[in-house]
């Protein structure tokens, strides 16, 4: 017998006790909790999203479209980058007005990627209530690796289409087909005395711009 | 394992140690007031509990099919799974899975279930080199220690300490630590990120376990918070997945569950700062080659016991270490396994048996305050689940290893027993601890629904989960006192 069927048999053996006409449905799941917290507009949840964002020490910044070059060409200018990595569906103009920046493709390998400066990309959605933003490898957000490498992610949310209250309402929206990354705030530990760090691997330094269209 | 310490003997030592009480106190107070504040946040608390619960229930009883559509997904997915009945035959896949790349070393992210197998000694054996990312995990690595707690493992290790191990150790390992390195939890960080990243960017190999598997669309989820996951999980070309039978559920929108209830639960988060989930592989990102290995291990053992089988709803978040009176006490190392504090008093002596001292005295480890319960997000009744296993060690009877019923003697007048009763007097001798329980327990038990909505198996039972009188009547009734003396 293969180990596959020893574990099968033995689970089947383990639930004698379950009728054999019961179906999974038969057995009953409440989903009477809540699908957001909170009635909101779209206002209050780019609020609240800025707000948690910041409570876990991403840095948020908020501008219209047309602000969003010179936005992004000052944070890379704050953070003294000279090189950033974007994905290749990353719209061209958000690097227009950073001159002297040097754009990495993404498809450099890992050691390339960490020397380089800082990495720009977009979202699939964020979550007001965890202030969390997910990528899921669209072409504005590229392969996974690109925004773990670099020490400085810059992430680009458009208010309020990608802006979701809560968990359930962001789950809805995801592919799972598609290899998701969960971010809220830097990376952290807080494995020494429970004293929380910023950065072990992940980028140090996450900041979000929400772009008002 | 039936030449480890049992419960009172490890504990004893530990009580000793003032430092790592002091640490484990400190730890484990500031962890506990910050959850009860991240749960507070959500006025469905309760009912994300009950659908856990109910979610989980739903999967345990249905565990074959689920996995049977979990198989299916992820090799359509591009991945491969394996089945392992047991430690020896997980370990054996996962070692001729790297031994097939080639490489002599493995990047690891914490997980339990590696850990419960010996994992990185029987990858020793063979000559391959694993490597803990974890940062906790890395100072248990390098201190050549335990880990004492499943979401802060070095839990027992103050700063200086910490300082001092990667000072004398990480040479030997990789990259050394900074001559001049302080003991400022930044430096130290930082330290164990320059260490790390050059072992992330050579690494061809990869071993994770996982906190979710979705058995409608193949997908894993790793919830964490260094990045060391994502690391892991994204760079190396080949990455094995060791997981839980048990940790399987059925469909996507489940994790809108689990995703709320885990990381406020265990570090006390609205979310923890990285969740990664993929399905099999994607072209041109992340591994090339994915396996997934499925381990029993005692876990159908423990599914058999109907009673006992909620153990299996666990979703490791910590909260009941955190509250629990003699895990403070005590220790993480006391319970003799990769699962300490009150789940690893029903988990160990259910995956493993109750053959040995230890884990004969594990469900004594307890003052049965229930204060466990209280804070477990999947509402796992781990105090009725102790007493049902207590009465297993006392009076035999008939349960389920490997896969066969056995029945099994009394322990009265053996070993076992007089082990068992250290264990329930040690617990019992420690009036501090168990006071602060009784009094946790007699502020929570109006809040202890009588029985959860949709909770079948309790629902076929006679209750009273939490006896309903205190651990000393209990000892009392049940031993006439005589033993505790
Ligand atoms: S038993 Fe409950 S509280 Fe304890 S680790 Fe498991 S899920 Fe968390």
């Amino acid at each position: 017998m293969s180990s596959r069927e020893t574990v099968l048999n033995r689970i089947r053996r383990a639930l004698a006790d379950v009728p054999v006409t019961e179906v999974p449905r038969d057995v009953p799941v409440d989903r009477c909790y809540l699908r957001r917290h909170g009635e909101r507009t779209d206002e209050q949840s780019a609020e609240l999203l800025a707000e948690n964002l910041a409570d876990y020490r991403a840095v948020v910044h908020r501008c219209t479209d047309a602000e969003l070059p010179s936005r992004i060409a000052s944070l890379l200018a704050a953070h003294g980058s000279r090189t950033v990595v974007a994905p290749a569906g990353a719209p061209a103009r958000w690097l227009s007005e950073s001159t002297g920046v040097e754009r990495v493709p993404e498809d450099v390998t890992a050691h390339q990627l960490d020397t380089v400066d800082s990495v720009l990309t977009g979202c699939a959605v964020a979550i007001a209530e965890t202030g969390t933003v997910v990528l899921d490898a669209s072409p504005d957000q590229g392969r996974r690796r690109i925004t773990l490498v670099p020490d400085h992610h810059i992430c680009v949310v458009r208010v309020p289409e990608q802006v979701v209250d809560s968990v359930p309402e962001a789950l809805e929206r995801l592919s799972p087909q598609r290899p998701l990354t969960w971010i809220s705030g830097p990376s952290a530990t807080s494995d020494i005395e429970l004293d929380r760090v910023e950065g072990v691997h992940g980028p140090r330094e996450l900041e979000v711009v929400l772009v008002t269209s | 394992m039936s030449d480890a310490a049992s419960f009172p003997q490890a504990a004893r030592i530990s009580v000793r140690n003032a430092q790592l009480r002091g640490n484990l106190r400190h730890a484990t107070r500031t962890i506990r007031s910050k959850r009860a504040r991240a749960v507070a946040e959500l006025a469905d608390w309760d009912r994300l509990r009950a659908a856990g619960a109910a979610i989980k229930d739903r999967t345990l009883r249905h565990l074959d099919q689920y996995l049977e559509q979990l198989e299916a997904a992820v090799t359509a997915a591009g991945g491969t799974v394996h089945w392992a009945v047991d430690a020896d035959e997980a370990n054996r896949i996962v070692t001729r899975l790297v031994k097939a790349t080639g490489e002599k070393e493995v990047v690891k992210v914490k997980s339990m279930a590696t850990q419960e197998i010996g994992l990185n000694e029987a990858l020793a054996a063979a000559g391959i080199r694993a490597y803990e990312t974890d940062l906790a995990e890395l100072i248990v690595q390098l201190g050549a220690d335990r880990p004492s707690h499943i979401l802060v493992p070095a839990i027992h290790r103050n700063r200086t300490e910490i300082r001092d191990i990667f000072r004398r150790q990480m040479g030997a390992w990789g990259r050394p630590a900074p001559e001049d390195l302080s003991d400022s939890p930044a430096e130290l960080a930082e330290a164990a990120r320059l260490h790390l990243r050059e072992k992330f960017l050579r690494a061809k190999v990869a071993i994770s376990g996982a906190n979710f598997m979705v058995a409608e669309t193949g997908t894993l989820v790793v919830v964490e918070s260094e990045g060391n996951g994502r690391m892991c999980l994204t760079l190396p070309q080949t990455l094995i997945s060791v997981v839980g039978i048990e940790k399987t559920v059925p469909t996507w929108r489940d994790l809108e569950v689990f995703l709320q209830l885990l990381p406020r639960s265990s570090t006390a988060e609205r979310m923890n700062p990285y969740t990664s989930t993929w399905t099999g592989t994607t072209d041109g990102d992340g591994p090339s080659e994915f396996h997934l290995v499925l381990l029993d291990n005692g876990r159908t053992d423990t599914l058999a016991d109907q009673v006992g089988r909620q153990a299996l709803r666990c979703i490791r978040c910590s909260a009941c270490l955190n509250v629990c009176p003699v895990y403070e006490r005590a220790g993480g190392h006391a319970y003799g396994s990769a699962y300490p504090g009150p789940i690893g008093a029903i988990l160990t002596p259910q995956l493993r048996g109750t053959a040995s001292a230890l884990d004969a005295s594990l469900p004594y480890a307890s003052s049965l305050c229930g204060a466990c319960y209280e804070v477990c997000p999947v509402a796992i009744d781990i105090p009725e689940v102790l007493v049902h296993l207590r009465e297993r060690v006392a009076e035999g009877g008939s349960v389920t290893r490997n896969g066969a019923r056995v029945t099994i003697r009394p322990a009265k007048g053996h070993a076992a027993e007089r082990v068992a009763m250290r264990a329930a007097r040690w617990a019992f001798e420690h009036p501090r601890a168990l006071r602060a329980g009784e009094r946790l327990a007699a502020r929570t038990r109006r809040a202890h629904p009588a029985r959860l909505p949709g909770e079948p198996w309790s629902a076929s039972r006679d209750l009273p989960v939490v006896p309903p009188e205190p651990f000393r009547d209990w000892w009392q009734r049940t031993h006439g006192g005589k033993e505790a003396k």
